[in-house]
This record gives structure tokens, C-alpha cells and sequence, in this order.
């Protein structure tokens, strides 16, 4: 069925060319079509070039040493850093990464070597986690507040309820990542190590997960990356107070993330603040080109190789 | 008739004797971290769904869908979450009018045009644009693209859209949050072209055609479902985008769809909210939640959706 | 002890010596040969979901000889090997029913590791697949994974490589890839691989598909020597390696059930080879030798 309707696609196309078969030059629609498209990618990345040339030229007088070490301050405004804000994000980044790994790789790993994908109950979890992925990162805020600030956990507003929150939102990512990686594991390796008797979890420290770490590296690098410039959720869940001073510790203590400060400068009237608002933005971009240009770098080796 | 060779040492060790307990304790572990998806998920399901229902008991359900004032904190209130519909409905239709149709020129351009070494620079591109954080979007919205729509606005216009916008409107925002999902609609409508088998692009190249025929009458018929698929996902990003919208399209919950005019969203209203200072236990505090209720229905309904059509392009070519 | 020292001298040889050489021991037995067997199917059936592949092979296979399974495409032949050694498994939607015997117990029964049967019954697939690691840990793997009892784990190699009559040819790159071999070295490894274990039972899959006419030749010695200690059972599509190097063959064919269109794999012949090729007692199996069919 299928086949006969892509057929007729094919012939329609090559009809609407037999008509002009005699018509010369050059193909004036057919150029203009490919403008409108290059077009639209144009903008695209003249949208981008224009955000990185407007917060480099807010930003780069305040983009000083004081920026890294000093505490926010609504006095010393030529002097103030976020300093704090650093330290926080580097608590919230530390704890998604220890509980995001594990949990998301092991379930990787279990829809793609362990579970028979005719059982209902494997078909939920993978729409579970299909949907998990598109739901809006401000309802992970509301299910952090809900259950990790206050409820079951009742962690209160500090830095590892955040890593929390972050984790359920970019678990997905890691999820998808991780397997795509371990499916692109040739079933003839699978194959070969089962036929020496080796046991499913040999298989798969052996020979699978070998073959698949620099995918799943890659797809980690950029989940993290998502988290990390992530604001609105960590807005719910506790880092939203002007952070004076850096939190004692994942555990205890008021905190702040580097977006969440960007957004806190963003929404003061004065320009000073709005300086360094646009320096916290250029601090931001710069962490994440180098954390995707790794993630870059991995997958292109990775292809290079096989 | 002979009998099957006999070794009562070998038929033993045949045997299950070795519970590999190790073996069964990792299985274990890597289903109960599958189970963590639908246990997340039914978190929010139990996150909601009771302050929800404790925000009903105080606010008819008719008050709350309807467009009465939006003034949960005010004396005297008002519940009309029509007013935050119409507000995401606004930024998602200017969103949505650049996002979709650029969504899929860049898909197109870049399976159907580009060159290997093109698509090479271009790829990482329109990743490092998906990966710029909302909340640097929020920045250039209200602080560079508003005031830049505000020093070309049309003013000749007579009527309502000639009216110059003031500090936070829906254009601004909406014309940053389509660029940012424009990554999001071309990368799963690209998927799907690549999908393609290369025999139908062959065989209409093979009859003659040129690449326009080949990329409207061949490409985009055939991933249709996986360019629906990108166009419902990205709907659902401008749905849920908080950052730009709380930074840049204002905080008035008004009933309008004019692109100069400052609108509430559902993601702001709640996104605005917590940040301030809330008694926990206040009706208003309930908002949140009944909010929050009602974008993750909307979303979870579009994004089941958007999973049916890229998973009918799955099969449709595996 | 003659069939080791043929394969050493082996390289040396113009390969279309080795073909003569070898059709004159290939074949040992006859009809009238008593086949001992080592392996034997009861009513076997397999079948994917609704798809009945194969249905009621009743067969033995004999020690230290090497059978043949062979037939059209889509005969279950693939399926019957892979059944063997519980390699089915792996897949969730494949149902096994009737018995396999195997040193007196059934594969099949209840109290049976899968995991023990790969142990004793080795594979070889038709694409070779080395890991991605040295040829050193390719062969020490089942070894390894298996807790074999193994003195010295460098002379156990190197042991294992000289049985597969590879050792000269890669004892001076034992760290190195595996995937840098040729391809007809890639599959002695495998051969080497799956012998690391000491099965007494390989199943080989079409294990030459994928080689050049020199590489297959060179299996073809090696699966020879190796009868001597191994039984081997092979799937292959080409009849000429079935007639020069198994000593019966199994002859399979597709019914198509005139109803439902349905198409089953099933046994039609089995016998000493040299019966099967020259006078098969089976219209069918006539007609798919003298290649009127299939």
C-alpha cells in the first residue's frame, strides 16, 4: 500500500519535470526555494550571533576577577560578584551528576538488554519517559517543592533539593542518550559473548557498556548542560532569595545558581545591575560552548572510529 | 535404535545450581531505575492533584474557567485562568509563526541542500541555539529586541497595532521563544527525512526531478508524521517556556491576542508567584498548583500527540 | 594425530591441493556407518510469535562427525542450530517445544542453564565477530566469564590458537585488535574463540558466507582436524562445502500450508552424506542437489 502511494510521489515529481523539458536557464523557482530555506537558517543563526554580540558588549566592562570571588551586593554595585552563585551551581551540577548517572544508565541499560518491549508494563515506562521529556521544566519545580522541599523528602530550600529537581527533569536525556548509545552496539558482539556462555550482566560490563561510554558520555555532558542553565524550576525550589554568602554545604544553607542571579539582576531597575547580568550571561555561554564542544568533540570521534 | 551418549557428570553441571544471585540483584536494580520514569511521573500526578482539589473546595470550577479578572492575591479575587490561556495562546500563536515554518526550511535545507561539510558547521549550531540557557533568551528579549521593536514600531498605523508596545510585550518575547524552538521543530523533522528510504529520493531523481520537486513532492509528503511530530513538539516547548516569558511579555493578565500588548502566561504566572512571598496554605498558594494542574494536562495531551506521530514514523520505514 | 600435521603443512600447499587432499578423508562415513549420537532432537518445533518456523525435527547428531543442515532459504535450518544450544533464548518471542537431548538430559527441562548449555556447546556465527579487543583477550573471554579452571591463562591461548591453526600467524601480535585480522583470520579466531571454552559440540552458522574461496577453504581443513575432538554441526548454502566436509547431511525444506499460506520449515532427509548427494531417497532433496530448486 505504502509503496504504490510513494511511487505516485515519485512519478508526480518527475511529471511536473518532463513538462519543462525544453525550458532552458536557469531554474528561477527552484532557487528562489532554496533561498527562502537558506534564509530561515540565516536568521536562525543571526538571531544567535546578535544575542552573543549584544550580551559580550553589556556585559564585558563588568567581566573582572571580582565577578568570581566577591558576594552580590546591592551597595558595592562596581565591585559585586556571585560568587555564591558559582559555588551553588557547582552543588546542584555535583548532585544531578551522582544521582542522574546511575539511575538513568541502569534504566538504559534495562529497556535495552533486559526488557521484552511486548509487556505492558515496559511500553509505560517508555512513554513515561517520551512524555517525561517534553513536560514543561516549571512542573519539575512544582513536583520539587512538593516532594523534596517539603512532603516525603522535606529536604528544605537547600543546594542537593535542587540537584534533585534537575535530575528528574534531565533524566529523560540521559535516558534517551544512553540508549542510543547501547542499541548502536552491534548484536553480533551480544551474540558472541552469549554463545561463550557468559551471563547477561557479563555481556554487558564486558561488552556493551565498553562500546557505549563515549555515547553516553557525550549524552550526559549534554544533559548536564541543559540542567545548568536551567532557572525556572530552581526558581520554586529555594533558589530565589538573595544569596549574600556561599551555602555551607549541599545540605544546609540558603543558595543561588548562576541563572537564578542572572535573572535576579535581570529584574532590578538599575543598569549596573543589568551590566552584570549580561556578564553572569557571557560566564554562562562560555561553561556551556565548552561543555557541548567536548560533547562534540566525543561524538566526532566517535564516528570517525567505526 | 542407539541411544544418546551418556555423561552423568556433564548432564549435572547442566544444571541450575548457581542462583547467580549477583545477577538477579543487577536486574533488579536496573528495573527499579526504569520504574523511577513512571514514579517521577507520578509524582506529579500526587504533587498536584492534591492542592488542586483543596484549591476547588475554596473556587468554583465555572469562577476558575472563565475570564473574570485574574487577581489571585487581591481583595477583591479573581480566578479567571481564561486570562492565562489567552496569554500562552498569544505567545505560543507569534512563537509558533516563526518557529514551525523556519523549523522546517532549516530541516529541509539541511537534508535536502547542505553539503556534508555545511551540515558539519550547521548541526552544532543549531545545538549550541537549543542549548543557550531561557533565562539569557529572557535578557536579550526584554533588553535588546523590545526596545528595538519599539524604536521601529509602525506608529503610522492607525488603530490598536499602531500603538507603540511599553516595556514587556508579546512580540518580543514571542519572536525570541520561536527562534529558540526553531532547533527543536528541525531536529525531529529532520529525523524523519533522514528516515527516508534513499531509493524513493533515488528513483525521483532517477525520473528527472529537480531538488525543490524532489524536497516538496517526495521529502516532505513522506515525513509528514516525524514534521507533524516536530511541529507539536515545539508547540509544547512554547507552551511550557518559562524564563523569556516571566522576563519579557509583561505580568498583565489581559485578554488579548495584540502583539504590542503585555500578557500573563500560565508558566509566568506560577513562575512569578513562588518567587515572591506566599503563605503556604493561602488560597493563592493553591493557584499554583491548580495552575500547574492544568499546563501539565494541556501539555501531556499534546505531547501523547506528538509521541503517536513520531512513533508512526518510526514504523512506517523500520 | 594425521589431520594436525596435514594442517600445519596446509600453508604451504596451493589450496587446490588442500581440495584434493581433503575430499579423500571428508565423508568418513556411510550408511551402513553406526552413528553415535551425541545430540538428538524429539519433535522439535520453533516458532516467533505466530510464526511456526520449524516443526517437528526428530534427528541425531553423531560424535565427533560433522552434519550438515542444509536447504532453501527459510527452512529453519538457522533456527534448529540455534536451538541447540538455547542461542533462541535471546530471542523474547521464540517458543520452543518437543526435546533436545544432550548427555542424557533434556535442554529444554526446567532445571537446565541455558548459560551451562552455551558453556558445552559452542557457536560460530556467519559474520565474523571478533570483539572489539585484542586476539590475546578474545580468546582468554570464556575463559574468563566461565571461572574455568585454567593453570596458565598465556599457555591456554596459545594452546587454543594452535588447535585452530592460527598461532603462527598471530603469535607476534597477541595484544593487537582482533579487528585488524582479515576476515578469514577473524573467523578462526572465532573458531579459536569458541574452542577457548572446551565445548565438546560447535555449532557453526554459515560460518564461511561471508569469506573469499581461499579463507573458506582454509575453515574447511580446520573444521576437518577439529572433528577429531569436536562435534561439529554446521549450517551452510553452499552445497559443494555440505558434500566436501560433513559426513551426513540433514536436507530441510519450506511447506506452504495450501490454507493460510503459512510456510514451516521441516526435515525431509537425513543421511550419510555421500547417500544424501548421490542417491538421495527423496524426490525433493534430489531436486534441490541437482539444483532444479531452491
Amino acid at each position: 500500500m505504502a509503496t504504490s502511494k510513494r511511487t505516485t510521489m515519485a512519478v508526480d515529481a518527475a511529471k511536473a519535470t518532463t513538462q519543462k523539458l525544453y525550458k532552458s536557464g536557469v531554474d528561477i523557482k527552484g532557487e528562489l526555494f532554496r533561498a527562502v530555506l537558506l534564509l530561515s537558517i540565516i536568521v536562525a543563526v543571526g538571531m544567535l550571533g546578535s544575542l552573543i554580540a549584544y550580551v559580550i558588549w553589556r556585559g564585558w566592562d563588568r567581566l573582572d576577577w571580582n565577578l568570581f570571588v566577591n558576594n552580590p551586593s546591592s551597595i558595592f554595585l562596581d565591585t559585586a560578584g556571585f560568587a555564591p552563585a558559582i559555588v551553588g551551581t557547582i552543588y546542584v551540577m555535583l548532585g544531578v551528576l551522582v544521582t542522574v548517572v546511575p539511575i538513568g544508565v541502569s534504566a538504559a541499560i534495562y529497556l535495552e538488554e533486559y526488557a521484552d518491549r511486548t509487556r505492558w508494563y515496559n511500553r509505560l515506562v517508555e512513554v513515561n519517559i517520551q512524555n517525561l521529556a517534553a513536560v514543561p521544566s516549571i512542573v519539575f519545580g512544582i513536583l520539587g517543592l512538593a516532594f523534596v522541599v517539603r512532603g516525603w523528602l522535606n529536604l528544605g530550600f537547600v543546594a542537593f533539593a535542587g540537584s534533585l529537581t534537575l535530575a528528574m527533569m534531565v533524566l529523560p536525556t540521559v535516558i534517551i542518550a544512553s540508549r542510543e548509545a547501547i542499541r548502536a552496539v552491534p548484536p553480533l558482539i551480544r551474540q558472541a559473548s552469549y554463545g561463550l556462555g557468559a551471563t547477561r550482566w557479563q555481556t554487558i560490563r564486558h561488552n556493551v557498556l565498553p562500546a557505549a561510554t563515549p555515547g553516553i558520555i557525550t549524552g550526559t555532558i549534554l544533559a548536564m548542560s541543559r540542567a545548568i542553565g536551567e532557572t525556572a524550576p530552581l526558581l520554586l525550589v529555594g533558589a530565589t532569595t538573595f544569596v549574600l554568602f556561599t551555602p555551607e554545604s549541599p545540605f544546609e544553607g540558603a543558595y543561588s545558581a548562576i541563572p537564578v542571579q542572572i535573572f535576579q539582576w535581570a529584574a532590578r531597575p538599575q543598569d549596573e545591575f543589568r551590566i552584570l547580568a549580561a556578564a553572569g550571561a557571557i560566564v554562562l555561554l562560555v561553561l556551556l560552548l565548552a561543555m557541548n564542544s567536548v560533547a562534540i568533540w566525543i561524538r566526532a570521534r566517535l564516528t570517525k572510529d567505526t | 535404535m542407539t541411544t544418546v551418549e551418556s555423561d552423568n557428570a556433564i548432564a549435572a553441571s547442566l544444571h541450575r545450581t548457581e542462583a547467580r544471585w549477583g545477577e538477579r540483584v543487577i536486574a533488579a536494580w536496573m528495573f527499579l531505575a526504569a520504574l523511577v520514569a513512571v514514579v517521577i511521573t507520578a509524582g506529579i500526578v500526587l504533587a498536584l492533584i492534591g492542592p488542586t482539589i483543596q484549591f476547588f473546595q475554596e473556587v468554583s470550577v465555572t469562577r476558575f474557567f472563565s475570564t473574570e479578572p485574574w487577581a489571585p492575591n487581591f481583595k477583591p479575587d479573581g480566578f479567571g485562568v481564561l486570562r492565562l490561556v489567552t496569554g500562552t495562546l498569544a505567545i505560543v500563536l507569534y512563537s509558533c509563526v516563526i518557529a514551525l515554518p523556519a523549523g522546517l526550511a532549516a530541516a529541509l535545507y539541511m537534508n535536502e541542500y547542505a553539503s556534508t561539510r555545511a551540515r558539519k558547521i550547521l548541526k552544532p549550531v543549531l545545538e549550541v541555539l537549543e542549548g543557550v540557557p531561557t533565562v539569557v533568551y529572557g535578557l536579550f528579549a526584554v533588553f535588546f529586541v523590545g526596545p528595538l521593536l519599539q524604536r521601529f514600531w509602525p506608529e503610522s498605523i492607525p488603530g490598536k497595532f499602531g500603538e507603540t508596545p511599553g516595556f514587556q510585550f508579546v512580540l518580543a518575547a514571542g519572536l525570541v521563544l520561536g527562534i529558540m524552538i526553531i532547533p527543536t521543530v528541525a531536529s525531529v523533522a529532520q529525523d524523519a527525512m533522514a528516515a527516508i528510504p534513499r531509493g524513493l529520493r533515488e528513483a525521483a531523481y532517477g525520473l528527472g526531478s529537480t531538488r525543490m520537486q524532489v524536497a516538496t513532492k517526495v521529502v516532505v509528503p513522506s515525513a509528514l508524521s516525524g514534521i507533524m511530530a516536530g511541529f507539536v513538539l515545539g508547540l509544547s516547548r512554547a507552551v511550557g517556556e518559562t524564563m523569556v516569558v516571566l522576563m519579557a511579555a509583561g505580568a498583565v493578565a489581559s485578554l488579548s491576542l495584540w502583539p504590542n500588548d503585555p500578557v500573563l502566561t500560565m508558566t509566568a504566572y506560577i513562575g512569578r508567584t513562588s518567587t515572591g512571598d506566599i503563605s503556604t496554605g493561602s488560597t493563592a498558594y493553591f493557584t499554583v498548583f491548580a495552575v500547574g494542574a492544568l499546563l501539565f494536562v494541556i501539555t501531556l495531551i499534546i505531547n501523547l500527540i506528538s509521541i503517536r506521530l513520531v512513533n508512526k514514523f518510526r514504523e512506517a520505514y523500520e | 594425530m594425521t589431520p594436525k600435521k596435514k594442517g600445519s603443512s596446509a600453508k604451504e600447499q596451493d589450496p587446490a591441493m588442500v581440495r584434493v587432499d581433503r575430499s579423500a578423508d571428508a565423508g568418513k562415513v556411510d550408511q551402513s556407518t553406526p552413528l553415535v549420537p551425541i545430540i538428538r532432537t524429539e519433535d522439535l518445533s520453533v516458532s516467533y510469535g505466530d510464526f511456526q518456523a520449524v516443526e517437528d525435527v526428530n534427528l541425531d547428531f553423531g560424535k565427533n562427525e560433522i552434519t550438515a543442515l542444509i536447504g532453501p532459504s527459510g527452512c529453519g535450518k538457522s533456527t534448529v542450530l540455534r536451538s541447540l544450544n538455547r542461542m533462541n533464548d535471546l530471542i523474547p518471542t521464540a517458543r520452543v517445544s518437543g526435546s533436545v537431548h544432550y548427555h542424557g538430559a533434556d535442554l529444554y527441562s526446567e532445571k537446565i542453564d541455558p548459560i551451562q548449555v552455551r558453556r558445552h556447546i559452542g557457536m560460530v556465527f556467519q559474520k565474523p565477530n571478533p570483539f572489539p579487543k585484542s586476539i590475546y583477550d578474545n580468546i582468554a573471554y570464556g575463559p574468563r566469564v566461565t571461572d574455568m579452571k585454567v593453570d596458565n591463562m598465556d599457555d591456554h591461548v596459545e594452546q587454543t590458537l594452535r588447535r585452530a591453526a592460527l598461532w603462527d600467524e598471530v603469535k607476534d601480535k597477541l595484544k593487537n585488535s582482533a579487528i585488524g585480522l582479515s576476515g578469514g583470520q577473524q573467523q578462526r579466531l572465532c573458531i579459536a574463540r569458541a574452542i577457548a571454552t572446551n565445548p565438546d559440540v560447535l555449532l557453526m552458522d554459515e560460518p564461511c558466507s561471508a569469506l573469499d574461496p581461499v579463507a573458506t577453504l582454509r575453515i574447511e581443513e580446520l573444521m576437518i582436524e577439529l572433528r577429531e575432538n569436536y562435534s561439529i554441526i554446521i549450517v551452510t548454502h553452499n552445497m559443494q562445502q555440505a558434500a566436501r566436509v560433513s559426513d551426513r547431511t540433514a536436507f530441510f525444506t519450506v511447506s506452504i500450508d495450501e490454507d493460510s499460506g503459512d510456510r514451516t520449515g521441516r526435515l525431509v532427509e537425513f543421511g550419510a552424506t555421500s547417500h544424501i548427494f548421490i542417491d538421495p531417497s527423496d524426490k525433493r532433496t534430489e531436486d534441490y542437489i541437482s539444483g532444479r530448486f531452491g
